[in-house]
């Protein structure tokens, strides 16, 4: 009696823990399934290339969106990575350890807060500011709701994630290696920038793409600062209108439009097949990190 | 070939926090020897020996009272500058640990953060610290290769050249030999045999045949106290204090 309980919890339990994966399954087949009837329609060449976006003629390109997305995440990262970087170099290499344990939970703790949170922020205090101060610094005219904006915002975003992952890095980085480069004369800039940066250089990679991966798929923060505009974005004070906005913007209000709810589907399964192929390539690289150090 | 200077420690004591690791050491370390400090583990050795190029300042709870001189210098004066003290001493650790990077770069590390830039010096300075430590041969033929492709035995002769490389006057080994096997060990024992004719060399270990075999000064640490230091041949036949006898009899270890 007792043996049959324990084979059948462990059944169960090995049925529960196949759910979450076999929901990621589930619903990439889902996402094709359902953009199959816009795929049909034209070659794929056309609908991730073409600018053309007027669901009422029966035209999907997504391309604005998908240099949307592309212009966003890219400026919050080259605005995030160094900066997190530094920081987590400051903690792990120079704060004292007070500060670096009283750091960290602050640094989860931004990590957790609801992203809607953060885009009021946005629109109360970055929309504003490159509006009013960024634009005119650089001459050009902004409403504020901007590429630029998007990025600052979800910049902010992903310090947390970056932060905490490349910190893990620095701190397994081993003392003993530290004070082999010191013992030759280095200073600890020196021994930093060329021996704990270097050995950490993987889990740089990853952290990034792990931030990559956060920025290209948030979609509230984002959506509600960036603008909204179906058009390529020319200059980072341009609107934009990245894909996770335009699917959370429109799903289930225009559904009488035909196509129109299997191309915002297929702009999904775009979204979560390269989230996906980041969210794996960062922890491929990071197992291979731990390896290493072990 | 430059000018090995001796070490003096006068009144060296070494806190971590509240605990004292050492009590008022002093120890005169002579040039062109090798001095072994032995002693059980948890003695203070590697502490000795990390005090001697102040690789113990990074550590916010450790506290230092003492002096160690050199060249005439108080090594803990506040003026100090402590990547010069530094530069004077090449230090092989317990596990090799080479930098990660190529088996030439590792070498050439030290002589490009003191300024030297030119690659054909470089190269000189590499064959050289190489040959020095007994590893050219072997790796002639792969200076681009990362160092960690290369065995621990040949690693720890690597960090040899790497040290030797910054033109120090003193080889600071922190129990060098306890990762190798017993031919990479005899290896690198015979190199400090050799090296002693330039620089001054320490060496902590707890192997007490490697002392016999490589010491010419011997100093006995026991929970944190010299004990009894002299030349290594009088120590080892007629040691003065009973706890230097115990420990070299293997009564206490």
């Amino acid at each position: 009696m007792r043996l049959l309980k324990d084979r059948l919890a462990r059944r169960a339990m090995g049925g529960l823990a196949a759910v979450p994966g076999l929901l990621v399954l589930l619903i990439v087949v889902g996402l094709f399934l359902k953009s199959k009837a816009i795929l049909g329609v034209g070659p794929l060449s056309g609908l991730l290339f073409s600018t053309a976006w007027a669901p009422l003629k029966g035209q999907f390109g997504f391309f604005a969106f998908i240099m949307g997305t592309v212009w966003v995440t890219l400026t919050a990262l080259v605005l995030a990575v160094p900066v997190s970087i530094l920081t987590a170099v400051y903690l792990s290499e120079y704060a004292p350890r007070w500060v670096r344990e009283a750091a960290k939970p602050v640094i989860d703790l931004l990590a957790g807060l609801p992203s809607v949170v953060y885009g009021v922020w946005g629109v109360l205090l970055v929309v504003p500011f490159v509006g009013d101060v960024l634009a005119p610094l650089f001459g050009v005219t902004s409403s504020g709701y901007s590429i630029l904006a998007g990025g600052l915002v979800l910049a902010v975003m992903i310090f947390p994630t970056i932060i905490h992952v490349t910190l893990e890095v620095f701190t397994s980085v081993p003392r003993s290696l530290r004070d082999a480069s010191l013992s030759l004369g280095a200073t600890k800039w020196e021994t930093t920038r060329h021996v704990v940066l270097r050995k950490g250089a993987q889990g740089i990679l990853a952290a990034g793409a792990l931030g990559f991966s956060r920025a290209f798929g948030e979609t509230m923060a984002v959506l509600m600062v960036v603008g909204n505009v179906p058009a390529v974005p020319r200059s980072l004070f341009d609107p934009g209108y990245p894909l996770p906005a335009l699917i959370a913007n429109n799903y289930g209000e225009m559904m009488s439009v035909p196509r129109y709810d299997s191309a915002l589907m297929m702009a999904a399964l775009v979204l979560m097949l390269i989230v996906l192929f980041f969210n794996v390539l960062a922890r491929r690289i990071l197992v291979r990190v731990e390896r290493r150090f072990r | 070939m430059n000018q090995p200077a001796p070490i003096s420690i006068r009144n060296l004591s070494v806190f971590y926090g509240d605990l004292q690791v050492l009590k008022d050491i002093d120890l005169d370390i002579p040039a062109r020897k090798i001095t072994v400090i032995i002693g059980p583990s948890g003695c203070g050795k590697t502490t000795l020996l990390k005090s001697l190029n102040r690789l113990l300042d990074d550590s916010e709870r450790v506290r230092i009272r003492g002096r160690v001189v050199l060249d005439g210098e108080d090594i803990y004066a506040p003026r100090t500058e402590v990547t010069r003290i530094r530069k004077k001493m090449g230090l092989l650790s317990q596990k090799p640990q080479v930098l990660p990077m190529s088996i030439r770069d590792n070498v050439a590390y030290g002589p490009r953060i003191h300024g030297l830039r030119s690659r054909r010096e470089l190269d000189k300075v590499v064959g050289n610290y190489l040959k020095l430590a007994g590893l050219w041969e072997e790796v002639k033929d792969r200076l681009d290769d990362p160092a960690s492709t290369l065995s621990v035995g040949q690693q720890q002769r690597l960090c040899l050249a790497r040290g030797l490389a910054v033109e120090p006057e003193i080889i600071l080994g922190d129990e060098p030999t306890s990762a190798l096997d017993p031919a990479s060990s005899q290896n690198v024992e015979r190199r400090l045999m050799e090296l002693k004719r330039d620089y001054t060399v320490v060496v902590v270990t707890h192997i007490l045949r490697q002392a016999r075999r490589i010491a010419d000064y011997l100093a006995f640490l026991y929970l944190g106290e010299l004990v009894e230091h002299g030349p290594a041949a009088e120590v080892f036949s007629d040691p003065k204090d009973p706890r230097t006898r115990a420990y070299l009899t293997g009564e206490i270890s």
